[in-house]
C-alpha cells in the first residue's frame, strides 16, 4: 500500500500517565511518519520510558489515545501491539538470560509461525520446512549486525555493546513498522555511540521502518535524528529539527537546570 | 439464636489463632518478600513444647493453672523463637539474594523436614494436649455451651496482639522493622542492621505462632506432627486476605477465615472445611490481589 | 536428518517396551512394581518439568491432575470393560487413558486461566489449594467411592503401556522445547515483560504448558489406577505433588534428562531404604534444602542435556 508522507505511522493524542499522585507524562501529543527517524530527549525522570511503556501497552494511559498505522491501539495488550508492528528495546537490557543469541532472536519469530503447537509435537515436513526458514531468517539478520559468530553463546554473556545490538536484532525480528529504542547507546563510550547511531540510521533505511529513539545525551541524537521531541517533567517543552532544539531557550534551561543541580 | 452465638464464639476463637499465625507470615513477607512455608510447622512445634513441658512445669507451680498456663506459653514462645531464627540463619540467609523460587522450595523443604522429623521425634500418632488453662463450663443450656477455654484463647490472643502492636509501633527495633519492610535499601543506607531486623522479625513471628500452637492445643486438645499444615495454609490465606505485609490486615483476615470456616462447618458440611479457605484465596487473588487492607505494587519497567 | 533419527529412537523404544512386556511375568513382581512406578514417576516429573522447569510456572498441584486422570480412566474402563467384547479389549486402556488425560487437561484449563496471572509464591500456594480442592471434591463424590476410594479397577497397565507412554512423552516434550514455538515457554520463564514485548502471548503459553502438563499427568494417573487397581483421594494429596516437585528440582528444572534421572533415583531410593521407611520424607526434605542451598540448578543441572546425549550417541554410530 503506498503511503503518503502526511499519513502518520504513530500518533499520541493528549496522553497522560499518572502513578498515584505523580504525573509521569502529561497531555502529550506527538506524531511520527512512516519514514521518520525521531529522537526523544529529556533529563532524568522526564517520562521518556513511560511514553514507550504507554505505546507498547505495558501501561495503560490514564487518559488520551494512541493510534498506529491507522488503528486505535490504546488498551491493547503488549503482544497485540507487537503484532500490529511496534517493537522495542529496553533501557535496562532485558535479554532472555538462559537463551543463546540465536534463541533470543528465535523468540521473536514465534508470533509469525504458521505451524504452532501441534506441529512442534509431531514434527512433520511442514514443521521442518518452517523451522529451516526461521533459521535462515535469524542467521541473515544476525549477519547484518555481525553477531552471527556469537550466535550460540548465551546472550547475557556478551559484552555490553553486543547485548544492546542483540536487543535491536531481537526487536527487528518481529518485523516491525516502527522501532522504539530506549537509550540504545547508554553505557557506551563516544566512539561506540557514534558507530551505533550510524548503524541505527542504516537499519532504518535497510528495513524501511520508522524509528523513535530515546537518548539522554543531546549531542548523540543531533547527528542522526530528523526531528526531536523534548520532554521535561512529563511535559513536551519543545519539538523541531536539531538546529531548532539546540537554540531553544526552554531546552537549554531544562538541561542547564539539570547540570546545576 | 444461641446456636448462632455459639458459632460466633467458636469462629472468633479459631480466627484469633489463625490471626496469631497469620501475623508471622505477614511480617516475614513484609521484610523478606517471601512466604515462609515452614511457619505452620513452627506453630506445631509450639504445641508440642506445651505437650512435653507441662508435666515438668505442673509440679513446680504446685498444679496452679493460673501460673502453669503463662509459663508454658512463654517457654513455647522462647523455644520457637530460637527455632525460627535458626531456620532463618541456616536455610534462608544463604539464599537471600537468590531467585525467589529457590527460597520458596527451600521453605517447603524445611516445612516437610519439621513435619516428618516431628513424626520421627514425637511419633506420628495424635497426642492429647494437657489442660493448661482454667477450664470450666460457665453456661450449659440446651444449645449454648460456654466454657472458659474460648475466653482464655481470645483473651490471650488479644493481649499478645496488643503487645505486638506496642513493640512494632513504639520500640526502636519495631520502627526499624517497619522501615525495612517499607524500603529495605533505604533502611540499610540509614544504618539499620538488616540482619538484626530479620532475626527480630522471626523472633516475633515464631513466638506468636508458638502461642497459637498452645492455644490451638487448648481449644482442640489433640495434636500431631502434621497439625501445622492446614492451620498454616489457612493463616497464610488470612494474611493474603488482609493484605500481605499488613499486620492489622493479617489479624482481620484470620478472624474472617476462622468465622467462615466455622460457619461452613456448622451450617453446610464439615467435609468442605479444608477447601473453603482455598476457595476464598482464589477469589481474593482474582478480584483483589492486594487484599482488604494491602496496597498495590506495580512493577516498574 | 535429525528428526528422523529421533523418531527412530522413539520407535525403537516402543518396540523394546513391547518386547519386554512379553516377559514381564518372569520378572520378580516386587522389582516389576518398582519399574512400573519409575515409569509413572518419569511421566509425572517430565510433565511437571514442562510447567515448572520450562515455562517457569511453579505449580504445586500436580497430584490433583493425576487424580482426575486416575478417576476418569477408572470410571471409563469400568464402563468399557463391561460393555466391550474381548476382541477390542486391548483398546480399553488407551481409550481410558486418553479420556483421563482429556478431563485432566480440561481441569488444567479451568485452574490455569485464573491462577496463571499469579506469580511465584502465590501461584504455588494457589495451585496447591486447587489440588486440595480437587481432592476434597472427589472425597465428597459418592459415585467415586468418596473417602473409601474406588475399587476393582482392571489391572490393564503393563510394561508396554507405561514405557511407550514414557517414550512418547519424552519425545514430544523434547520436540516441543527444541522448536521455535517452544522457545516461547523459555522466554516466558526468563522474562515475562520482554517476552510480551517480542510478541509472545504469555498467558496463552502458560496455559498451554499447564494444560499439556495436566494432560500428561492425567495419563500417568490412569496408568497408576490400572496398575494398583484401587485408588483413594489420600493417594493424591499434596505430599504426592511435592514428591513430583522434588524430582523436578533435584533433577534440575528445565533439564529433561536430569529430571528423568532424578525420577529413577528417587523412586528406587525409598525402596532401597525400606528398612528405614519412616526416614523417607525426612531425607526428601533435607535433600531439597541442601540442593537448594548448594546446587540450585539441580544435581544434574544444565550440563546433563538430552540433546547432547543423543548427539553423542549419533556420533558413536557414525564412527563405528
Ligand atoms: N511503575 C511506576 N510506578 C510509579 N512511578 C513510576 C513508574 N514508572 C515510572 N515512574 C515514575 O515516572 C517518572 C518518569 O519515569 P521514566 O522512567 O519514564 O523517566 P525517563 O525519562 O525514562 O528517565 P531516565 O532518563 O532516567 O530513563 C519518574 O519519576 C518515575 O519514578
Ligand atoms: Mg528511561
Amino acid at each position: 500500500m503506498p503511503r503518503t508522507e502526511q499519513q502518520h505511522c504513530l500518533a499520541l493524542d493528549a496522553c497522560t500517565m499518572k502513578f498515584g499522585g505523580l504525573t509521569a507524562v502529561s497531555d502529550l501529543t506527538i506524531a511520527i511518519g512512516y519514514q521518520d527517524l525521531m529522537g526523544m530527549i529529556g533529563p532524568n525522570g522526564a517520562g521518556k520510558t513511560t511514553v514507550f511503556n504507554m505505546i507498547t501497552g505495558v501501561y495503560q494511559p490514564t487518559s488520551g489515545s494512541i493510534s498506529f498505522d491507522g488503528r486505535q491501539i490504546t488498551n491493547h495488550k503488549p503482544h497485540e501491539i507487537v503484532a500490529f508492528g511496534i517493537a522495542r528495546t529496553f533501557q535496562n537490557i532485558r535479554l532472555f538470560p538462559s537463551l543463546t543469541v540465536f534463541q533470543n532472536v528465535q523468540v521473536s519469530l514465534n508470533k509469525s509461525l504458521k505451524h504452532g503447537f501441534s506441529h512442534s509435537l509431531l514434527q512433520g515436513k511442514k514443521f521442518h520446512d518452517e523451522e529451516r526458514e526461521v533459521r535462515k531468517t535469524i542467521i541473515e539478520i544476525l549477519e547484518i549486525f555481525k553477531l552471527d559468530r556469537m550466535k550460540d553463546e548465551l546472550a547475557t554473556s556478551l559484552p555490553y555493546g553486543d547485548q544492546r545490538r542483540v536487543e535491536i536484532v531481537r526487536a527487528l525480528a518481529t518485523k516491525p513498522k516502527l522501532l522504539l529504542l530506549d537509550e540504545p547507546a547508554a553505557g557506551m563510550n563516544p566512539t561506540e555511540k557514534i558507530d551505533l547511531m550510524r548503524l541505527i540510521k542504516s537499519v532504518k533505511d535497510l528495513f524501511n521502518i520508522a524509528i523513535l529513539l530515546i537518548e539522554h545525551d543531546m549531542k548523540v541524537v543531533m547527528g542522526i535524528c530528523e526531528k526531536i521531541y523534548v520532554l521535561d517533567y512529563g511535559v513536551k517543552i519543545a519539538e523541531g529539527t536539531p538546529g531548532e532544539i539546540q537554540s531553544n531557550p526552554k531546552v537549554i534551561e531544562a538541561y542547564l537546570g539539570e547540570q546545576v543541580s | 439464636m444461641s446456636e448462632l452465638l455459639q458459632q460466633v464464639i467458636n469462629g472468633i476463637s479459631l480466627g484469633s489463632i489463625y490471626a496469631l499465625i497469620a501475623i508471622g507470615y505477614t511480617m516475614v513477607y513484609g521484610v523478606l518478600r517471601f512466604i515462609n512455608f515452614a511457619h505452620g510447622d513452627v506453630f506445631m512445634v509450639g504445641a508440642f513444647v506445651g505437650y512435653y513441658a507441662t508435666p515438668h512445669i505442673m509440679p513446680l507451680v504446685g498444679g496452679s493453672l493460673i501460673l502453669a498456663g503463662p509459663i508454658v506459653l512463654l517457654l513455647a514462645m522462647i523455644v520457637c523463637s530460637i527455632l525460627g531464627v535458626t531456620i532463618e540463619k541456616l536455610a534462608y540467609k544463604p539464599l537471600r539474594f537468590r531467585p525467589k523460587l529457590t527460597i520458596l522450595i527451600t521453605a517447603i523443604g524445611i516445612s516437610l523436614f519439621l513435619e516428618f522429623g516431628g513424626q520421627l521425634v514425637f511419633g506420628p500418632d495424635p497426642k492429647s494436649f494437657p489442660t493448661l488453662f482454667l477450664s470450666t463450663t460457665l453456661i450449659d443450656s440446651q444449645n449454648l455451651v460456654l466454657r472458659t477455654t474460648p475466653i482464655v484463647v481470645i483473651g490471650t490472643a488479644i493481649i499478645l496482639m496488643l503487645l505486638l502492636r506496642f513493640i512494632v509501633m513504639n520500640t526502636k527495633l519495631g520502627t526499624a522493622m517497619r522501615a525495612v519492610s517499607f524500603n529495605q535499601q533505604a533502611a540499610s543506607l540509614m544504618g539499620i542492621n538488616i540482619n538484626t531486623v530479620i532475626s527480630f522479625t522471626f523472633v516475633l513471628g515464631s513466638s506468636l505462632a508458638a502461642a497459637g500452637g498452645i492455644l490451638y492445643g487448648t481449644l482442640y486438645p489433640s495434636i500431631n506432627p502434621l497439625m501445622g499444615i492446614f492451620p498454616g495454609l489457612k493463616a497464610f490465606i488470612s494474611a493474603v486476605l488482609g493484605g500481605i505485609g499488613n499486620i492489622p490486615g493479617a489479624a482481620l483476615g484470620g478472624l474472617i477465615i476462622g468465622m467462615t470456616e466455622t460457619f461452613v462447618t456448622g451450617y453446610l458440611s464439615p467435609t468442605y472445611r479444608d477447601a473453603i479457605a482455598f476457595g476464598i484465596l482464589i477469589l481474593i487473588l482474582l478480584f483483589k490481589p492486594s487484599g482488604i487492607l494491602g496496597r498495590h505494587e506495580a512493577e516498574k519497567v | 536428518m535429525k528428526s528422523n533419527s529421533s523418531k527412530l529412537y522413539l520407535l525403537a523404544a516402543i518396540m523394546v517396551s513391547l518386547l519386554v512386556s512379553f516377559f514381564q511375568d518372569q520378572i520378580n513382581p516386587y522389582y516389576f512394581q518398582i519399574v512400573i512406578y519409575i515409569g509413572i514417576n518419569i511421566i509425572l516429573a517430565t510433565s511437571l518439568n514442562l510447567i515448572n522447569g520450562f515455562a517457569g510456572q511453579f505449580s504445586l498441584g500436580h497430584a490433583g491432575f493425576m487424580s482426575i486422570g486416575a478417576y476418569t480412566a477408572a470410571v471409563a474402563s469400568s464402563m468399557l470393560h463391561v460393555s466391550s467384547g474381548n476382541p477390542t479389549g486391548f483398546l480399553v486402556l488407551p481409550v481410558a487413558l486418553l479420556l483421563g488425560g482429556a478431563v485432566a487437561a480440561l481441569a488444567g484449563l479451568l485452574v490455569g486461566i485464573p491462577t496463571l496471572r499469579l506469580k511465584g509464591d502465590y501461584l504455588a500456594i494457589t495451585t496447591l489449594g486447587f489440588g486440595e480442592i480437587i481432592r476434597v471434591v472427589i472425597q465428597n463424590l459418592n459415585f467415586l467411592g468418596g473417602p473409601r476410594g474406588f475399587i476393582g479397577i482392571p489391572k490393564l497397565t503393563n510394561f508396554f503401556w507405561v514405557f511407550s507412554v514414557v517414550s512418547i512423552v519424552v519425545f514430544v516434550i523434547s520436540n516441543l522445547i527444541n522448536s521455535t514455538y517452544g522457545k516461547g515457554f523459555l522466554a516466558v520463564r526468563d522474562d515475562e515483560i520482554a517476552a510480551q514485548a517480542m510478541g509472545i502471548n504469555t498467558t496463552k503459553y502458560k496455559v498451554v504448558a499447564f494444560i499439556t502438563g495436566a494432560f500428561i499427568a492425567g495419563i500417568a494417573g490412569g496408568l497408576y489406577a490400572h496398575f494398583v487397581s484401587y485408588i483413594n483421594p489420600q493417594q493424591f494429596s499434596f505430599i504426592k505433588s511435592i514428591e513430583i516437585v522434588v524430582m523436578v528440582v533435584v533433577g534440575g528444572m528445565g533439564s529433561t534428562a536430569g529430571v528423568i534421572f532424578a525420577a529413577v533415583v528417587l523412586t528406587i531410593l525409598p525402596e532401597a531404604l525400606r528398612t528405614v521407611a519412616q526416614y523417607r520424607m525426612v531425607i526428601y526434605s533435607l535433600l531439597l534444602v541442601i540442593i537448594m542451598i548448594t546446587r540450585p540448578q539441580g544435581l544434574f543441572g544444565k550440563r546433563f542435556n538430552l540433546g547432547r546425549f543423543f548427539s553423542a550417541l549419533r556420533k558413536l554410530r557414525v564412527s563405528s
